[in-house]
């Protein structure tokens, strides 16, 4: 017996079909990116010579990691990392508390058409302006302090939370709100037994995301004057005080690894 | 649930007993005291005078921001550019970094589930949890300011989130395509690349888009710290007070920011 191979029989070698059948479509879009890619990296231009220069001093932050400095400046960092607590924890309250009734407004089965488009507006508002952008305009307003970054967080949490709520009321079932319906049920009881029950467990998990979405912006909002840990940091960045940044950033970090467990247990819990 | 009877003797349905009840009032309780201790402090850190005029501020700021000043458009061209880059480019580095990181971290490519995916997953939420500004400041510190600084910031910042999500992807294949190409004796590489890499491709996509569309957002706030793009622009025209430049900058980062979902949307569209 003799062997034959595939290719033999086929008479052509087997190749991969292209992820992109069309070929002028695929060899355009190739070409087009890298004409980009050159034109974007010509247009950068690197001083080699400073990055030769600061690679020492990456590499003095990178060891200052296994020898973080968390005393020297021990009482600055505790007063940063307080107020950035606080902030997370009074936006993310206050937020989600504007954010349900603005949620309810923004979901197209339960509201009319005017309370949905004016809801639907500060959502759009509210996602596409950066956070960093409102605490400039917010601490130009408000003057510096962490009421500024509060308000900043506010607002920011309304439009992710409203966005979430308003989708997850707009996929519920129908049948559990009109058997309270039934019942001869005023609106609020209608709300409070049709949709809230349905909803509730996804609003615990996306308030849990939000809380750890806040801390983690409420440590940048320092940066523009907004309170916060953030100040702190960038003052031992230009005094090149990296054991004290990595302390800093070594508390942020696990913070968040302890909020991402927790709200993974109490998501777990609820749903 | 509980039942109990009132003074006279008709029994009363209750949701939950005593205790449950007693616990559900001290955890509220609790929480009101908590924010109340929060707001307190946020109080103490205020000046209140500044607040009570902050109308007359907005008024006043508002006054003098409009009309926006059209001229300087042409002076923002160049940053913008230098914006776009840093998020496409960012995007991509993040990119080739996050690949290895997901196929390390994810439980069934690991090559060793003890050792190596723990470090992989903490490279994921360490680049994850510290904010691109944060890495910026950073880059700005060890390389100087410039675009390059504000482009690795993108990068570093961005592989935490592709790892992640790839990775789940990759958690989330059909095994049988995988023993499928095993049954015909390929290399572990072949698995990975005839087995496993077409199966999360369109969620490879995906990622880098929604990554894409989310550094646009946030490269053009880098300049804040020195790292390049508009960012830069946007700072020096409010230490100068020069509201209308500042308004006419807001303009153009929303724009920049509302193209670039628009673009995200109609390619993930396409994609999945």
């Amino acid at each position: 017996m003799t062997t034959v191979t595939l290719d033999e029989r086929l008479g052509t070698g087997w190749t991969k079909p292209p992820l992109i059948p069309n070929p002028v479509l695929r060899w355009g879009l190739l070409i087009g990116a890298l004409i980009y890619i050159v034109l974007a990296v010509s247009s950068i231009d690197v001083n080699w010579s400073r990055v030769a220069e600061g690679m020492s001093r990456g590499w003095a932050f990178v060891t200052a990691f296994f020898n973080p400095d968390f005393v020297s400046r021990g009482g600055d960092i505790w007063d940063g990392i307080l107020e950035s607590i606080i902030i997370t924890i009074t936006s993310t309250v206050v937020g989600i508390a504007i954010s349900i009734p603005i949620g309810l407004g923004a979901a197209r089965n339960i509201a009319p058409l005017p309370v949905y488009l004016v809801c639907r507006g500060i959502v759009a508002l509210s996602r596409a302006l950066n956070e960093i952008i409102v605490a400039i305009l917010l601490v130009a307003i408000f003057g510096f302090g962490p009421l500024a970054g509060f308000l900043t967080l506010s607002f920011a949490t309304i439009g992710f939370l409203s966005k979430l709520l308003a989708e997850d009321i707009e996929e519920m079932d129908k049948v559990q709100g009109e058997a309270i319906r039934a019942t001869g049920s005023s609106w609020l009881q209608w709300i409070n037994y049709g949709v809230q029950p349905q909803v509730m467990p996804r609003l615990i998990g996306l308030s849990m995301y939000r809380l750890d979405i806040n801390f983690r912006e409420s440590a940048v909002l320092g940066l523009v004057g907004a309170g916060g840990i953030g100040a702190t940091l960038n003052t031992a960045f230009d005094r090149y005080e990296f054991d004290t940044a990595a302390a800093i950033l070594l508390i942020i970090i696990v913070t968040v690894m302890v909020l991402e467990y927790l709200s993974g247990v109490i998501r777990a819990k609820v749903q | 649930m509980p039942v109990s009877t009132d003074a006279k003797g008709a029994k009363v349905w209750q949701l939950r007993n005593r205790n449950q009840t007693i616990s559900r009032w001290a955890a509220y309780l609790a929480a009101v005291a908590i924010f109340m201790w929060c707001w307190q402090r946020i109080s103490e850190a205020t000046t209140w005078f500044f607040v009570w005029d902050a109308p007359r501020i907005a008024a006043d700021i508002g006054g003098r921001a409009m009309p926006p000043r059209w001229s300087y458009m042409d002076k923002l061209w160049g940053p913008l550019w230098d914006t776009l880059n840093m998020a496409t480019l960012g995007t991509m580095l993040a990119l080739v970094m996050a690949v290895p990181v997901a196929f390390l971290a994810a439980r069934n490519t690991t090559p060793s589930a003890l050792f190596i995916r723990p470090v992989a997953l903490f490279i994921i939420v360490a680049t994850r949890s510290i904010n691109s500004l944060i890495w910026a400041l950073l880059l700005v510190a060890v390389i100087g300011p410039g675009v390059f600084a504000g482009l690795m910031a993108i990068a570093f910042r961005s592989i935490g989130f592709c790892a992640k999500l790839l990775y789940e992807a990759i958690e989330e294949i059909d095994e049988k395509q995988v023993e499928a190409i095993t049954a015909t004796g390929a290399s572990r590489w072949q698995v990975m690349a005839y087995g496993i890499v077409p199966q999360v491709m369109p969620a490879f996509a995906g990622i880098s888009v929604f990554r894409w569309d989310i550094n646009i957002r946030e490269s053009t706030v880098l300049g804040l710290v020195g790292a390049g793009g508009i960012g830069l622009q946007l700072q020096s025209s409010l230490n100068t007070l020069a509201w209308p430049q500042v308004t006419l900058i807001l303009l153009v980062i929303l724009g920049a920011v509302v193209i670039g979902e628009w673009i995200s949307a109609k390619v993930r569209g396409a994609i999945i």
